[in-house]
């Protein structure tokens, strides 16, 4: 389904705040999968989830989505196949458009747009209920400028919006992260049923442990801009968080040695 | 009178200047100044058109077909070649400049004995009015022929605010609408926003041409100088017909900027005539639209430090 073979992205390269945010990462995604992506900050996780969506080129290595090569493909043609909801609420939503423009733009996600009028009565009348099943009472406010939601709505509504055309791959980047507790339990139960109805290809980011360990069917674990553990079958299954925190505990250490060590050869040689 | 009619004909003129820089700044966020170009491209090539024996339609058709590829080059130059806005729109207007003056073979071109659409409409006017001069309105005489090109420019104007309106509801103008609002919603759609973006500019510019072009044939010449100073009078145009409205829907922006540019016209006009020197107009539009944008921040500023700087002082 998802096929991305030893990608490389280095930001600001050659200067001195240059950022080696990919380093190498291979993943092969089954159909149907729902991949959690966990890692400290600045693993990459969030540039890995880039790179397939295209927000920028790789520089190294290829991205193919259901057989057909888009390593070179810029993020608009690339959206035909994939649907995205973002770490920030804003960033899925146009908030001087109403609910209904908002959610008609992306009826037609990787669709030509033309002249035809964009909202039409038995139109906006499916869109409606589509939006009746985030079961948030939004039905009733489709002529409302999504500007005057709160994050929690426009994330749910991103999400919708990200799976109204059903996309062969779903993107999410700590969807919830940016949201209060209520809202974000909220938009994961959408996500967990979302997914689950339509069976989708999906990558997941998030900083949660809960969502990690109760959340799909495969984990895997940045850190540097490598995948440092891939968990999938029944070792995903059995999965706790405190395994997860150890894990990070461990990767800790390791970077504190790597310092320590650094700062040894610095003092002796310099 | 016809110091009333001179005024609104000109407002609604610049009308559709202000609608062009509507879709630019307020659509797009994008500060186009290629449109001070634009504007007088319109009005040299309409005129040279003209002079050439085209009929007033066919020149302004073209014009405007000109300028909006003027505007699609500052697109590509702004989203292909990653040049700052502003400098994209300068480049373009800095060579058109020269282009234009190129195109009207010199810094003004006269259209005497030349039929603009001003006087096919007046001669329809006549026509209409069994041939008389000058009828009665609101208890003042008013020429036929004025009045007539007032009408003639009021449905222009008009018409293309009906256009717009309804283009900004297709699925194609949606995009475009939701491009200046969010552009990495629209990618994540599958709509190219560099497009949307080029494609808008080239519609902005179009507008721009087409109110060159009218006013060329309004006043009877094309003048080099006719641009200058177009994307700040439009701006001004569109932020008082804001403050007018009060609304953030589409149709009422749209009619706003018209109705925007015809109250300025109508100050301007007024203020000339209780004696402003002609020459500062173009200091107090720019003073005017400065306070314009910069007050709201600053009465945000000054509600946000009152109360603190009352404590301060106790």
């Amino acid at each position: 389904m998802l096929e991305i073979h030893d990608i490389h992205k280095t930001f600001n390269a050659g200067s001195s705040n240059e950022v080696r945010s990919l380093q190498g990462v291979t993943l092969s995604l089954d159909e149907g999968s729902f991949v959690i992506v966990l890692g400290t900050n600045g693993s990459g996780k969030s540039t890995l989830l880039n790179a397939v969506a295209g927000s920028f080129i790789t520089d190294q290595g290829s991205i193919a989505i259901d057989g057909q090569d888009v390593t070179t493909w810029p993020e608009h043609r690339r959206a035909r196949y994939i649907g995205r909801v973002f770490q920030n609420p804003f960033s899925g939503t146009a908030p001087n458009l109403t609910i209904a423009e908002n959610l008609t733009l992306a009826s037609r996600r990787g669709q030509s747009r033309g002249l035809g009028w964009a909202l039409s009565g038995a139109h906006t009348a499916l869109l409606r209920e589509a939006v009746s099943t985030l079961g948030m009472g939004l039905e009733l406010r489709m002529d409302n400028l999504i500007g005057s939601l709160s994050g929690g709505q426009r994330q749910a509504l991103t999400l919708l919006m990200s799976t109204l055309v059903k996309p062969r791959l779903l993107l999410l980047d700590e969807h919830t992260a940016a949201l209060d507790p209520k809202s974000a339990d909220q938009v994961i139960r959408i996500t967990d049923r979302v997914v689950t109805r339509d069976r989708l290809t999906t990558m997941m980011v998030t900083h949660s442990m809960a969502q990690a360990v109760s959340l799909g069917d495969r984990l895997i674990m940045m850190h540097r801009g490598r995948i440092i553990q891939d968990l999938s079958g029944a070792e995903k299954r059995r999965l706790r968080p405190e395994d997860l925190l150890a894990r990070f505990e461990e990767v800790r250490r390791a970077d504190l040695l790597d310092e320590s060590a650094a700062e040894l050869l610095r003092r002796r040689y310099i | 009178m016809n110091l009333l009619i001179g005024s609104l004909t000109i407002g609604l003129i610049v009308s559709v200047l202000a609608l062009g820089v509507y879709i630019s700044f307020r659509i797009f966020n994008f500060p186009d100044l290629t449109c001070e170009g634009t504007v007088t491209l319109g009005a040299a090539v309409s005129a040279v058109l003209l002079l050439n024996g085209s009929g007033p339609t066919v020149a302004i058709v073209v014009a405007m077909l000109i300028c909006a590829l003027a505007g699609a080059l500052t697109g590509v130059i702004h989203t292909r070649f990653k040049v700052n806005d502003l400098l994209a729109g300068i480049l373009v207007m800095t060579a058109l400049y020269s282009v234009n003056l190129h195109v009207m073979g010199g810094s003004n071109l006269p259209l005497a004995h030349t039929s603009g659409f001003a006087n096919a409409a007046a001669h329809l006017g006549k026509a209409v009015f069994g041939g008389r001069e000058t009828i009665e309105l609101l208890g003042r005489s008013a020429s036929v022929s004025d009045l007539s090109v007032l009408f003639a420019v009021l449905l222009i104007a008009a018409c293309v605010c009906a256009l717009l309106y309804a283009f900004f509801r297709t699925q194609l103008g949606l995009a475009m609408r939701a491009t200046g609002d969010n552009s990495q919603m629209i990618r994540a759609l599958g709509a190219s926003d560099s497009g949307m973006q080029t494609m808008g500019l080239a519609i902005s510019n179009a507008l721009c041409g087409l109110s060159g072009a009218l006013l060329a044939q309004y006043q009877g010449f094309a003048d080099i100088s006719m641009g200058i100073g177009s994307l700040v009078a439009g701006l001004a145009s569109v932020i008082l017909g804001e403050a007018l409205v009060g609304s953030r829907k589409l149709g009422h922006l749209l009619v706003a900027a018209i109705l925007g540019a015809i109250l300025f016209r109508l100050l301007v006009a007024v203020a000339l005539r209780v004696g402003l020197n002609p020459n500062d107009l173009k200091l107090i539009t720019a003073a005017f639209v400065l306070i314009a944008l910069v007050a709201p921040m600053l009465i945000r500023q000054w509600r946000k430090h009152k109360p603190r700087t009352g404590v301060r002082h106790a």
